[in-house]
C-alpha cells in the first residue's frame, strides 16, 4: 500500500483533466491567433457560470452515489417563473431571486425525500422531476419571454474590471462564491464527511451512526438550490424565460462531474474537480468555434469521446486499487 | 404467461377473490388501459367506432395503435435491459441515427423516366434498411460491449451514446432535416396491410419472435437469472456477459426499427428531435407494464400495453381540451405515483394509514 501513499490513484483523473486542460488550451493558443489572451480564460468562466453553478450542485449528490437528472428543467423553470413575475407582475429582483432559490430547494428537498423515505431510485425520481419542472415551464407559457427590466439589464451588463481591458461578469463571481461553498461543504465540514461516507459504502454509513436520512435529503436540496441559483445566472446571461433553456443540460453536468475526476459510483472525488471539469467542456467549446468549419455537432462528439474515455480510466483504477470482482 | 413461476409474499390484504386477479401481473396495466379507453369513450362519442376508407381501417384505436408503434418497438427492447437490472438512456439518439442513415441513403432523386418525372433511391431500399439496423446493432453492442466488457454502470455507459449519438445523428445528416423522396420508404410509417398499418405488423413480428425466445427457449430465465444476482448466475455457469451484450444489441436493433418508422412516417430524418426524450417514454411504459426497474422480472406483454397506456394518455389529454403542455406534468405525476406503488416502504406506510383510519 505504499504506493499509494506516494501517488492517490483518486487524484490521478483530477491530474489528466488539467493537463488536458493546460494541453487543449495550449493548442488554441498555437493554432489560432488571439486565443491566448486572459480574456478568453475569463470568457470561458462568463459562458460557463451556469454549468459551473449545477456542476458543483451535482457532485455532491454523485459523491453520495446518486444522480439529479432534474438539473436542467429547474433552471429552466426559474428562467420561466422569473421572467414571468418581472415581466408580467414587475416584482423586483430582490424578492423573484429569493424566491426561485426557495423553489429549488423545495424541489431539491421534495425529491430527496421521496428518495430516502421510500427507497426510490434517485434515477427515476429526478426523472419525474425533469418532466415536472419542464412541464410546470410550459403551464406558465409556451413561448419564450423577454426581460426588459432595468435592474435584471443592469446587473446582466454590469463588467467588474480585472487588471487592463479584463473583465468577469457577475456571474462568474456567483461560481466561484459557489465553487468555495461546495470545496468548503465536501471537504471540510462533518455534512462533506457523512457524503463521502455514503458514496463509500452506505450500509456502513448507517452502521457508523451518520445521519444518513437527513445527509441524502440535504445533498439533493442543494443540488436543487444550485440549479435554481444557475436558473437565475442564466436569468442574467440570456435575459429571457423560456421552457427550452438549458435543454440536456443535466448530460453536461454529469459529463463535467465525471471529466472532474469524480466516480460514478459514489466516494470518491474533488468537487473543485468538477469546476475543471466545466472549463475543459468549454474549452472545447471555443476551440470549435475559434476554428469556424467545425460544426456545432462535434462538441457533442467530443463530450461523448472524453465521457468515455475518462469513465474507463475510472474503471481502470478501480480495477487495480481493490481487484475485486465487479459485481454491479 | 408465468406469473405464477414465482410465488409472492402477499403485501396487500384485499378481500379473498379479489387476490387472485390482482395478483396476476398484466392486471393492474390492463386495468389502467382500460380505464383510459373508458375516459376517452366517455369525452368522445366517436372514440370506439372503426370504419373503413379506402379499404383502411380508420378510428381513433387504430390511430393509437399506429401513433404508438415506435415507442411499442422501443418498449420491447428496453424490456430485458431492464430485467437485467440495467438501463439503456441511448434509444432516443440510436433512434434519431438510424432514422439519419436510411434517410440520408435513401434521399431520393427526381429523373424522367418514360417522360413521366420518378423520384428514385440513391442506394437500394434493402441494403439501406439494412445498414441502417446495422447501425443501430453497432450502437447496441458499443453499449453492451461497456456495460459487460468494461463493467460500467449502464446508465453512465449509455450516457456517453445519449450524448454523443446525437452528435453522430447530426454529423450523419450535416446538421439538415434530410427530406426523402423515395415512395416505397413511406410505407413503413405511412402503409397499409389488409386494412392495418403496416407499423403494427414489424411490432407484431418482434414482439412474437422476442416473446417466442423468451418462453419457448430458455432465454427468458437466463435473464431474470442475471437481473436477479449476476454473480450467482455466473457461478451457476451463465455467461452472462453474452447475455448483457446480446440484450444492449437487441435493444439497439429495436430503437433502429422504431427510427425506420419515425423517419418514414414523417418522411424525413431530423437528428435532433427525432426521438426525443423517447427512452423516458420507453422507461416509463416499460415501468407501466410492470416490470420492476430492480431488474430481475419481466412482462414483454405488459411493455406493449404500457406503451399503449402512454399513448391514450395523451389522446385523452389532447381529446379533453387540455393543453398539450399539461401532458408532460400529467407523465411525471402518473412515473411518481407508479414508482412509489412499486416501493415497498410506501405500501408499508400506506396500509397502516388504511388499516388504521376505518376504525
Amino acid at each position: 500500500m505504499s504506493r499509494n501513499r506516494l501517488f492517490n490513484p483518486a487524484l490521478l483523473p483530477l491530474a489528466v483533466t488539467s493537463l488536458l486542460f493546460v494541453l487543449t488550451f495550449g493548442y488554441g493558443a498555437v493554432a489560432y491567433t488571439g486565443f491566448l489572451s486572459s480574456q478568453v480564460f475569463l470568457n470561458l468562466l462568463i459562458d460557463n457560470a451556469f454549468l459551473v453553478v449545477v456542476a458543483i450542485g451535482m457532485s455532491l449528490v454523485i459523491l453520495t452515489g446518486g444522480i439529479d437528472l432534474s438539473v436542467g428543467s429547474i433552471i429552466a423553470l426559474v428562467t420561466m417563473v422569473s421572467a414571468s413575475l418581472v415581466e408580467h407582475h414587475h416584482w423586483p429582483v430582490y424578492v423573484v431571486v429569493p424566491l426561485c432559490l426557495a423553489i429549488g430547494a423545495g424541489f431539491g428537498a421534495l425529491m430527496g425525500c421521496l428518495i430516502h423515505f421510500f427507497q426510490l431510485q434517485p434515477f427515476i425520481v429526478t426523472l419525474g422531476g425533469m418532466f415536472l419542472a419542464r412541464g410546470l415551464c410550459y403551464v406558465i407559457s409556451i413561448d419564450s419571454i423577454e426581460i426588459t427590466d432595468p435592474a435584471y439589464m443592469a446587473i446582466a451588463h454590469h463588467k467588474i474590471m480585472l487588471w487592463g481591458e479584463n473583465f468577469i461578469s457577475i456571474n462568474v463571481v456567483i461560481a466561484l462564491a459557489v465553487v468555495a461553498l461546495g470545496v468548503f461543504l465536501a471537504h471540510y465540514t462533518r455534512f462533506g464527511r457523512t457524503v463521502y461516507a455514503i458514496g463509500g459504502n452506505e450500509r456502513s454509513a448507517v452502521l457508523m451512526g451518520l445521519p444518513v436520512g437527513r445527509t441524502k435529503i440535504l445533498v439533493y436540496t442543494f443540488s436543487g438550490t444550485c440549479s435554481a441559483l444557475a436558473g437565475v445566472v442564466v436569468t442574467f446571461y440570456m435575459l429571457s424565460g423560456y421552457g427550452l433553456h438549458a435543454q440536456g443540460m443535466e448530460l453536461d453536468a454529469i459529463a463535467a462531474v465525471v471529466i472532474g475526476g469524480t466516480l460514478l459510483t459514489g466516494g470518491v472525488g474533488y468537487v473543485a474537480g468538477s469546476l475543471v471539469g466545466v472549463l475543459i467542456l468549454g474549452v472545447i467549446q471555443s476551440l470549435i468555434t475559434f476554428d469556424g468549419t467545425l460544426s456545432s455537432w462535434w462538441t457533442r462528439i467530443a463530450v461523448g469521446v472524453l465521457l468515455c474515455a475518462f469513465c474507463l480510466l475510472q474503471r481502470g483504477l478501480e480495477h487495480g486499487g481493490k481487484r475485486q470482482l465487479a459485481t454491479t | 404467461m408465468k406469473a405464477e413461476t414465482m410465488p409472492q409474499p402477499a403485501r396487500f390484504a384485499l378481500p379473498a377473490p379479489l387476490q387472485g386477479l390482482t395478483r396476476r401481473r398484466l392486471f393492474w396495466p390492463c386495468a389502467t388501459l382500460a380505464l383510459l379507453l373508458i375516459i376517452n369513450g366517455a369525452f368522445n362519442p366517436n372514440f370506439f367506432s372503426i370504419t373503413v376508407k379506402n379499404g383502411h381501417l380508420y378510428g381513433a384505436l387504430i390511430d393509437i395503435l399506429n401513433r404508438a408503434a415506435p415507442l411499442m418497438l422501443v418498449a420491447i427492447g428496453m424490456t430485458p435491459v431492464i430485467a437485467t437490472r440495467g438501463i439503456d438512456i441511448s434509444v432516443g439518439a440510436v433512434v434519431a441515427i438510424c432514422g439519419a442513415v436510411a434517410a440520408s441513403l435513401i434521399g431520393g432523386t427526381l429523373i424522367i423516366q418514360n417522360g413521366t418525372p420518378v423520384y428514385v433511391s440513391q442506394t437500394p431500399m434493402a441494403l439501406a434498411l439494412l445498414i441502417a439496423l446495422g447501425a443501430g446493432l453497432l450502437c447496441g453492442l458499443w453499449n453492451g460491449a461497456l456495460v459487460a466488457g468494461a463493467g460500467m454502470q449502464p446508465i453512465v455507459a449509455t450516457l456517453i451514446l445519449m450524448v454523443a449519438g446525437r452528435g453522430v445523428a447530426q454529423l450523419i445528416t450535416e446538421g439538415q432535416i434530410i427530406t426523402v423522396y423515395y415512395e416505397p420508404f413511406f410505407i413503413i410509417g405511412n402503409g397499409f396491410l389488409f386494412g392495418l398499418p403496416v407499423a403494427l405488423y414489424i411490432v407484431a413480428a418482434v414482439a412474437l419472435l422476442m416473446l417466442l425466445l423468451v418462453h419457448r427457449t430458455a432465454l427468458g430465465l437466463f435473464i431474470e437469472a442475471v437481473g436477479i444476482n449476476p454473480v450467482a448466475a455466473r457461478f451457476a455457469g451463465l455467461n452472462a456477459r453474452r447475455i448483457l451484450i446480446m440484450v444492449y444489441a437487441f435493444c439497439g436493433v429495436c430503437a433502429a426499427i422504431a427510427g425506420l418508422i419515425v423517419a418514414s412516417n414523417v418522411k424525413s430524418a431530423d437528428g435532433n428531435n427525432a426521438g426525443l426524450l423517447m427512452e423516458l417514454d420507453a422507461i416509463l411504459a416499460v415501468t407501466l407494464g410492470g416490470t420492476s426497474l430492480a431488474g430481475g422480472r419481466f412482462s414483454l406483454a405488459g411493455s406493449l400495453i404500457g406503451a399503449l397506456i402512454i399513448q391514450s394518455l395523451t389522446y385523452a389529454i389532447y381529446s379533453l381540451g387540455v393543453p398539450p403542455e399539461i401532458n408532460m406534468v400529467v407523465k411525471s405525476v402518473v412515473v411518481l405515483t407508479v414508482c412509489l406503488m412499486q416501493s415497498d416502504s410506501f405500501r408499508a406506510t400506506l396500509l397502516q394509514h388504511l388499516r388504521r383510519e376505518p376504525r
